[in-house]
């Protein structure tokens, strides 16, 4: 054979070889939202959505797994120091960046300073307690805490844990949120405002076993009815945020697959205690006041009502499936007679008109209704006041509310879920709770991680909490995903976030 | 003839002014606080005072609006407090989506209003007028987010024909960008549809018992010609305008239509930005939406003397 | 009344307007149920004989709420437009009559507020004055009043140089009364015909304002807010949306209809 039938018997091979390739389709995952994401710096989010498309860009330090134990993810080993006040990391060899970066002591450690001291961070106030990120080794990070800090590692399993590449970071600075570069499976293509955000599969990837999907398209689509059709009609193959009226009929619906799991966080109606002036009523002096107040609900007739039964009606802020549940405070049913007696025995004359503001939102109107008729038999005139998202966060800081419904989306640690709204300090305690005694029980139970002793203390909270406290707990709501039946392998994870390893999609 | 249009020019700079004015006023009156809104859930004081303070929201609101016009008229219309994307990037990014659309549209209406406008003036009087005038106005008279709604329930939910949202870009995949868009053009061009629809038929009207079209129909020519030729003509030019200001409408965003068909144009972009308190889009946005509103207003009207010919005298 | 049998059109908007109001002013009497009444066991039940547009997620009865939601659209739609040309005519007739600069800020006023798109300027009104069915009024009246301030100018402008306005002027009436006894009735028509039409965008601005919930807040009815709700039962319980729906739509076309032979009744050239 001469040089130029040789060449022509490569081209021909070569030819065969791309044609093959390209004939191998790509497959793209298209996965619809509830909201546009905000800024995609993990230093800088803001949002739940924007965590579900981090958990394809992103990676962090440790992460949660299906029973919420906490799994190394870019770490593979930690040791607390005894007196609880550092914490050494060991971390993954052979990882790299979008950017070919590798994935080093340094790296980490640049990672969590720029946390804690990017000008806009939201992220410091999470990992406060980090005094210094000392390099131990080239795999090796030591942090050294002010105090010792019990949530610091389920804080390392979400966005304060998320490692992004230093040298894309020093390169764009403020707008690192415009192409993010970090060690997540997948990498960052395009984002177009309110339309898309495209990530393909990352060559490098640790663990690139478990990766087989080639792109993933987030669509942000707001209307849960249109998000619902776009998905029977084939435009999406995943949503996050089904509505709970409409699980009956995919459940039913043989083209559909419906997935479901428990929020880690919860539905409550946070009380005005002493934040301004419309504090100023029994209801926020009287805790038989209050206590009639939660006697005259029906908790499982609202979650049947509104959502056909499928949230998980509770009364504390966190499920009865997490370690840290307490038993012996089940979930009082309904007694209008003891709610009408423990008025009377306050001497509050009835109708007791309280201001109720709710998010306008269709499902938390539609469980404001079914309350304000429910309490009405009680004695309780609750004038609901729908206030756009905007307005109520104002308002809530001004005290301009005796009642707020308030929904919060869940941390993995139980202090993430109680101490921000309990303490005399906490940014989100709009109902100005204030307790010496109880701020010391949860600086406390914040401080050691034994679980048996951190129960306990908790234990303590809500003795307390439950019967004098600004929130009444009503439901943890279920987590609806929807998708087609091509999708193997998707599993609901507690903190609803969509996992994209191991996910196959079939044709 | 045009020398209204030095005049009309002039006076496009205190229109703009207090639009500027307008939408700035109506958007930092808003109650609630756009750093609080950015935060969230996310609620450091420390954090949210510096947002504050980088975008000069502590300072009164005289000194914003300066800020803010002083870039404006340099060429820089802020950036999104959400997404930190330039506000002129966004608006280039959903320029060809809002433009797609309202085109699509204007061809809906311009095909259902102008022949159902020629039929109800022909035929004044009989069943058929009756019936070209609900026609055309059912569109005007049914809420766009309804029919939006009930449409994506037959087209995409029962039939599968359509998909039910988003929108491809005609130069990406042409087909799949006509079948994104022809759901929500339809339900924006009805209702331009119904208005294109009343001003065909009172223009024909007018021109069919004027004395011109008396004097071809006295001359023996026959109806249908007297008709089409003279009476269309001249029922045509304040048509012509008509169509041009409310393609300055639609361009303006259809703002529910897009909502519910989660079309990323202009009309969702402003709303979403107003309830997020993202002041510089929204602020952004509606100024350069009402400059070309206004651009296209002044157009409309020099068209509307270039055509008619009664006018150029 | 040949002018009715001419246009059946406008008979037709005639007496489903007729209809409408009736039911709206004679609600409580009218309504078979509470419109507030919830029942946790007619939660989304079908149309029946017990109630004919079936029930709403609350278990209330789907009719009897059409029937006061009728209410708040038809006042809303009503005093919007009302708001509308009590502030845009007087403004509009002093603007076309005493020219000069005053005309001149009131037109570019009016340019302005018609620059921006008219839902945007009434969701940021709403919002600036707080979710209620009387503030979507009033923001949808600001939000309308340019309209008849063109109009009204517009008439004054050309009846301005009238022979019968020359002559009135020549004989030595002040202004005022030219303007209130002479221009003003030959204006009313066209006024009359416009906020007719008005009426009926106004009721479907309500209807959006509710929609996006800056307008009649729940529980109270309207049918704008009711749509909002029935999005999400859209293929559970279709009744919830298509009764409201339909409810504004036959009133807005009735308004149309209405308007539009009011029109050609009130056209001096007919």
């Amino acid at each position: 054979m001469n040089s130029l039938s040789l060449m022509r018997h490569g081209l021909a091979i070569v030819t065969a070889f791309a044609m093959a390739g390209t004939a191998l389709a790509q497959t793209t995952l298209r996965i619809g939202l509830a909201e546009d994401p905000d800024e995609l710096d993990p230093t800088k989010a803001r949002t739940y959505v924007g965590r579900i498309v981090f958990a394809s860009l992103c990676d962090k330090l440790f992460d949660i797994d299906d029973k919420l134990n906490i799994v190394g993810q870019l770490a593979i080993g930690h040791e607390t120091a005894a007196d609880g006040r550092s914490m050494t990391i060991r971390l993954r060899p052979g990882v790299k960046f979008h950017d070919g970066e590798p994935f080093t002591a340094e790296a980490a450690k640049f990672s969590i300073e720029r946390h804690l001291t990017l000008q806009g961070s939201f992220r410091r106030a999470e990992i406060a307690q980090i005094d210094r990120v000392e390099v131990v080794d080239p795999l090796t990070i030591r942090l050294q805490l002010k105090t010792p800090f019990a949530p610091l590692l389920a804080q390392l399993t979400d966005r304060a844990g998320m490692m992004v590449s230093p040298k894309a970071a020093r390169a764009l600075g403020d707008k690192f949120g415009t192409a993010p570069v970090c060690a997540g499976p997948y990498r960052f293509v395009e984002r177009v405002a309110q339309d898309r955000i495209v990530v393909e599969r990352f060559a490098d990837y640790w663990d690139k076993g478990r990766v087989h999907i080639d792109r993933i398209i987030y669509r942000p689509i707001q209307d849960s009815t249109v998000r619902l059709a776009n998905l029977k009609s084939g435009q999406l193959d995943l949503l996050e945020r089904l509505l709970a009226t409409d699980a009956p009929q995919v459940s039913k619906d043989p083209k559909l697959k419906l997935a479901t799991g428990t929020e880690l966080g919860y539905q409550g109606i946070t009380m005005n205690l002493a934040n301004g002036e419309k504090a100023n009523t029994p209801f926020a002096r009287d805790a038989r006041v209050r206590r009639a107040f939660e006697l005259s609900l029906d908790r499982d007739a609202i979650n049947q009502v509104v959502f056909n039964g499928i949230n998980k009606v509770n009364n504390q802020w966190v499920s009865p499936a997490n370690p840290y549940y307490q038993a012996k405070f089940p979930t009082p049913k309904r007694d209008v007679a003891r709610a009408r007696a423990l008025l009377k025995e306050a001497g509050v004359s009835t109708p007791l008109a309280l201001d109720f503001m709710v998010p306008n939102n269709p499902e938390t109107r539609a469980v404001a209704e079914v309350m304000q008729s429910m309490a009405a038999e009680a004695g309780f005139d609750l004038k609901i006041r729908v206030t756009e998202f905007a307005t109520s966060l104002n308002e809530a800081e001004k005290g301009n509310f005796q009642l707020y419904m308030l929904a919060w989306s869940g941390r993995t640690d139980p202090d993430g879920n109680i101490y921000s709204f309990a303490s005399c300090k906490g940014p989100l305690n709009y109902g100005r709770y204030c307790n010496a005694e109880m701020d010391g029980l949860l600086d406390k139970a914040r401080s050691i991680t034994s679980v048996p002793e951190r129960k306990a203390l908790y234990e303590q909270v809500a003795q307390r909490w439950l019967t004098e406290g600004s929130v009444v707990y009503l439901y943890h709501r279920a987590l609806l995903f929807s998708h087609t039946p091509r999708l193997e392998g998707f599993k609901v994870m507690p903190d609803g976030l969509i996992r994209v390893t191991d996910l196959k999609l079939g044709r | 003839m045009l020398n209204f249009l030095p005049r009309r020019l002039l006076q496009l700079i205190p229109t703009l002014f207090l639009v500027s004015v307008m939408i700035f006023l109506l958007q930092q009156l808003l109650p609630g606080d756009p750093a609080l809104v950015m935060a969230g859930e996310e609620k450091d004081p420390e954090v949210i005072e510096q947002i504050r303070r980088q975008y000069r929201l502590d300072q009164p609101l005289p000194m914003q609006y300066l800020y803010w016009m002083g870039g404006v008229l340099q060429g820089d219309l802020g950036e999104s407090m959400r997404i930190k994307q330039p506000v002129a990037s966004l608006i280039a990014d959903k320029l060809p989506v809002t433009l797609q659309l309202a085109t699509m549209a204007m061809a809906f209406a311009l095909l259902i209003g102008i022949p159902a406008g020629i039929l109800s003036a022909v035929k004044k009087g009989t069943v058929w007028d009756s019936a070209a005038n609900v026609f055309a106005l059912w569109g005007l008279s049914t809420p766009n987010f309804w029919l939006g709604i009930l449409l994506i329930f037959l087209f995409s939910v029962q039939l599968g024909w359509l998909p039910a949202s988003g929108w491809v870009s005609p130069f990406e995949d042409l087909g799949q960008s006509l079948a994104t868009t022809v759901m929500p053009a339809f339900v924006l061009g009805n209702a331009i549809a119904a208005v294109l629809m009343r001003h065909t038929r009172s223009a024909m009207l007018q021109a069919m018992s004027a004395d011109y079209v008396r004097t071809a129909r006295a001359k023996g020519l026959r109806e249908r010609a007297v008709v089409l030729r003279h009476a269309l003509r001249n029922a045509l030019t304040p048509v012509i305008t008509l169509g041009a200001l409310e393609f300055g409408t639609l361009l303006s965003g259809a703002v529910l239509t897009e909502q519910v068909f989660s079309v990323p144009g202009f009309g969702k972009l402003i709303v979403d930005a107003v309830f997020n308190r993202d002041y510089a889009v929204v602020q952004g946005v509606v100024l350069v939406t009402a400059t070309v509103y206004v651009l296209l207003n002044l157009i409309a009207d020099v068209l509307y003397v270039l055509v008619n010919p009664r006018l150029r005298g | 009344m040949s002018l009715w049998r001419q246009r059946p059109a406008a008979l037709f908007g005639a007496t489903v307007l007729a209809l409408v109001v009736l039911l709206s002013v004679f609600a409580p009497w009218v309504a078979p149920y509470d419109p507030l009444a919830t029942s946790w066991s007619l939660v989304r039940k079908a149309p029946s004989l017990a109630h004919w547009f079936g029930t709403d997620e609350v278990g209330r009865d789907l009719l009897s709420r059409v029937i006061w939601g009728g209410r708040a659209s038809l006042s809303a739609g009503v005093i919007a437009v009302a708001i509308a040309v009590c502030a845009g005519v007087p403004l509009g007739m002093l603007a076309g009559y005493a020219g000069g600069w005053f005309d001149m800020v009131v037109g570019r006023l009016t340019d302005a507020m018609l620059a921006v798109p008219f839902l945007i300027l009434a969701i940021a009104l709403a919002a600036f004055l707080g979710p209620s069915l009387g503030n979507a009024m009033i923001a949808i009246g600001i939000t309308a009043t340019p309209i008849f301030v063109r109009l009204a100018r517009g008439q004054v402008l050309a009846a301005r140089n009238e022979d019968w306005v020359e002559a009135a002027r020549a004989v030595g009436n002040p202004p005022g009364r030219i303007l209130l006894r002479h221009i003003f009735p030959n204006i009313l028509p066209p006024v009359m015909v416009q906020a007719t039409l008005a009426i009926a965008s106004a009721i479907i601005a309500e209807a959006s304002l509710s929609f996006l919930g800056l307008g009649q807040q729940p529980p109270a009815p309207s049918w704008g807010s009711m749509l909002n709700t029935a999005q999400r039962f859209l293929t559970q319980a279709p009744w919830m949306a298509i009764f409201p729906g339909l409810a504004i739509f036959l009133t807005v076309l009735a308004f149309n209809l209405f308007g539009d032979g009011l029109r050609d009744a009130l056209d001096p050239k007919r």
